[in-house]
């Protein structure tokens, strides 16, 4: 956590730079609600208010989820890359108060910036968001943390063993997400084997969770059929995530491959 | 042996036997699957080459070694003769095929994070966090050995100023450094956190003269002033002859010779003449230590 706070601190700039960026993107697939009644002609019962919040929410909650993905899995990438690995395997620290350590920082960064990003679009397209419940969608996406934390766990494997290719792999990972889990459409669209991929991914409960917080403004009692799924895929897969790790840790030692560098 | 020595209820180090192998013809995935273990060789044999498959590789042959409590513990060998692997495998960076190792009394297998508290490791290649400056990285390394913030700033300060870096220095990123002063962090990381065994892997290769005798200068004092017990790995002559209480030649996987580099020199003295460890190394295994044919022919 201290080592990417003193990396964050150093290069506040290009902090800076990925704020600008990942705010002009994330408008740039908003205004599609904007256009959308230009691009095909109005039809009765279109409300670009609704479909421009339904766009927002997916971005905001992909960019957060990917985040916390992305960062925890290129920890490991980071370390193959700059070498500092073995001096890391073979500290006395339980490899679970390592990891978990390590996300730590990836969960604080990507509520702060996302939350950063969600102020700015929501000054930007002036929203009312008087009967949202905000606080009922943090805690959706809160609970959906800890299974993409355990999901990024078991994607730092990839780089771990394969030093050179392993952090592009965890690329795929993600955008596998990214198409299956309803970012910017309803799941209901997709072919029906996606949609049955679709139904246990975590990335769809918190979208449609979240949905339901700010669209709807539902209440704590109906968000919690989001919730539990999510805190249940979170506390399997967090013990699982460390113990596939730990597996390919122990494979990585016997075969030697912790001393290449990627 | 050095009178600093001081008796101690077990070894520093006690490595029995202990053996890597790399690309050794594996049964079939069903065999496996039902049990069926990779057929280890014997000491100085190896299974056949099959055709289309990498050759077997002997890195760690059958080596057992002892090293007491507050010794300073050379292994001399050239490149690819298995020191660095001998130095992960006591760091539990990997894991032996056959034998053990175990700092004082702890059993590297059965108390794999017990063993950790005892040891550091500084590798050749002093890897750090390039972006973070010194300061900054030594404070990770000493958060994950469990040395909190505080302490761990003040005795950053301390040992950075004993190696003789610039204070500006310390909050400059490390790929700013030379790689003589990126060698020295990475020995003041690891004693950072206090190990009583010191693993060194080459620590001085590629430093300057001055450089590699300030290196030096710092691991006796550290030794001295510690109560550490260091095993160093180098083929610079000099410096296991220099530095170290005793010596194992290592070659092809294998110790061929353990003793003072005194006593190694005596070994092989004939007619009054005064060998070097070079020398000793070259009756033992035939070889040059350090081919420097093959290094001008590098360079040129």
């Amino acid at each position: 956590m201290a080592r990417n706070w003193h990396l964050t601190k150093r290069y506040w700039g290009w902090e800076v730079v990925w704020f600008f960026y990942s705010l002009t993107s994330g408008l740039s697939v908003v205004f599609i609600a904007q256009g959308a009644e230009a691009l095909t002609g109005t039809a009765p019962g279109f409300d670009v208010q609704y479909l421009t919040m339904y766009l927002i929410i997916g971005t905001l909650v992909w960019r957060y989820l990917s985040n916390i993905f992305m960062l925890t899995s290129e920890v490991i990438a980071w370390e193959r890359w700059e070498g500092t690995i073995e001096y890391t395997l073979m500290a006395p620290v339980r490899r679970w108060v390592h990891l978990v350590g390590q996300t730590g920082y990836s969960l604080i960064y990507s509520l702060i910036t996302t939350l950063a990003i969600g102020i700015a679009m929501a000054l930007f397209f002036e929203l009312d968001l008087s009967g949202a419940n905000l606080l009922g969608a943090g805690a959706v996406i809160l609970a959906g943390s800890l299974s993409l934390i355990a999901i990024g766990i078991v994607a730092s494997i990839l780089p771990l063993l394969y030093p050179e290719r392993g952090a592009q792999m965890t690329s795929v990972v993600v955008a596998s997400f990214l198409l299956i889990s309803g970012v910017y459409y309803p799941i209901t669209v997709l072919p029906d084997w996606m949609q049955a991929i679709a139904v246990v991914s975590p990335v769809t409960f918190v979208l449609e969770g979240t949905r339901a917080a700010v669209l709807e403004g539902a209440g704590l009692s109906e968000l919690w059929a989001y919730i539990l799924p999510l805190l249940v895929i979170g506390v399997v897969a967090l013990p699982i995530g460390l113990r596939l790790f730990r597996a390919a840790e122990q494979f990585a030692k016997r075969t030697g491959r912790l001393k290449r560098v990627g | 042996m050095s009178t600093r020595h001081r008796p101690a209820e077990h070894p520093a180090l006690d490595v029995e036997n202990i053996s890597k192998f790399f690309h050794l013809p594996q049964p079939p995935l069903w065999k496996r699957l039902l049990g069926a273990r990779v057929e280890l060789p014997e000491p100085g044999e190896l299974p056949a080459v099959v055709e289309g498959e990498k050759a077997p590789v002997a890195a760690v042959d059958h080596v057992s070694f002892r090293i007491e409590r507050g010794e300073i513990f050379g292994v001399l060998g050239p490149n690819g003769s298995g020191k660095s692997t001998l130095i992960r495998l006591i760091s539990t960076l990997l894991t032996a095929d056959r034998g053990n190792a175990k700092i004082f009394g702890v059993d590297i297998r059965a108390d794999e994070m017990g063993a950790k508290q005892m040891i550091s490791r500084v590798s050749v290649d002093a890897a750090f966090f390039k972006k973070l400056s010194p300061m900054e990285n030594l404070l990770y390394g000493a958060r994950l050995y469990g040395v909190t913030g505080a302490e761990a700033k003040v005795k950053a300060y301390e040992i950075l100023a004993r190696l003789g870096l610039k204070r500006p220095t310390y909050t400059e990123p490390m790929e700013e450094m030379s790689r003589g002063m990126q060698q020295k962090v990475a020995i003041a990381r690891a004693f950072l956190t206090s190990p009583i065994l010191l693993l060194l892997d080459e620590p001085t290769t590629g430093l300057d003269p001055r450089s590699k005798r300030e290196v030096r200068a710092f691991i006796e004092e550290l030794r001295d002033s510690h109560d550490a017990t260091i095993l160093i790995t180098t083929h610079d002559m000099e410096e296991a002859d220099l530095l170290c209480d005793r010596v194992a030649v290592i070659h092809e996987g294998r110790l061929v010779a353990t003793d003072s580099p005194a006593a190694l020199k005596r070994s092989i003295a004939s007619n009054g003449e005064q060998p070097t460890l070079e020398d000793v190394f070259m009756r033992l295994t035939g070889e040059k230590l350090v081919d420097h044919d093959a290094i001008e022919a590098a360079r040129s």
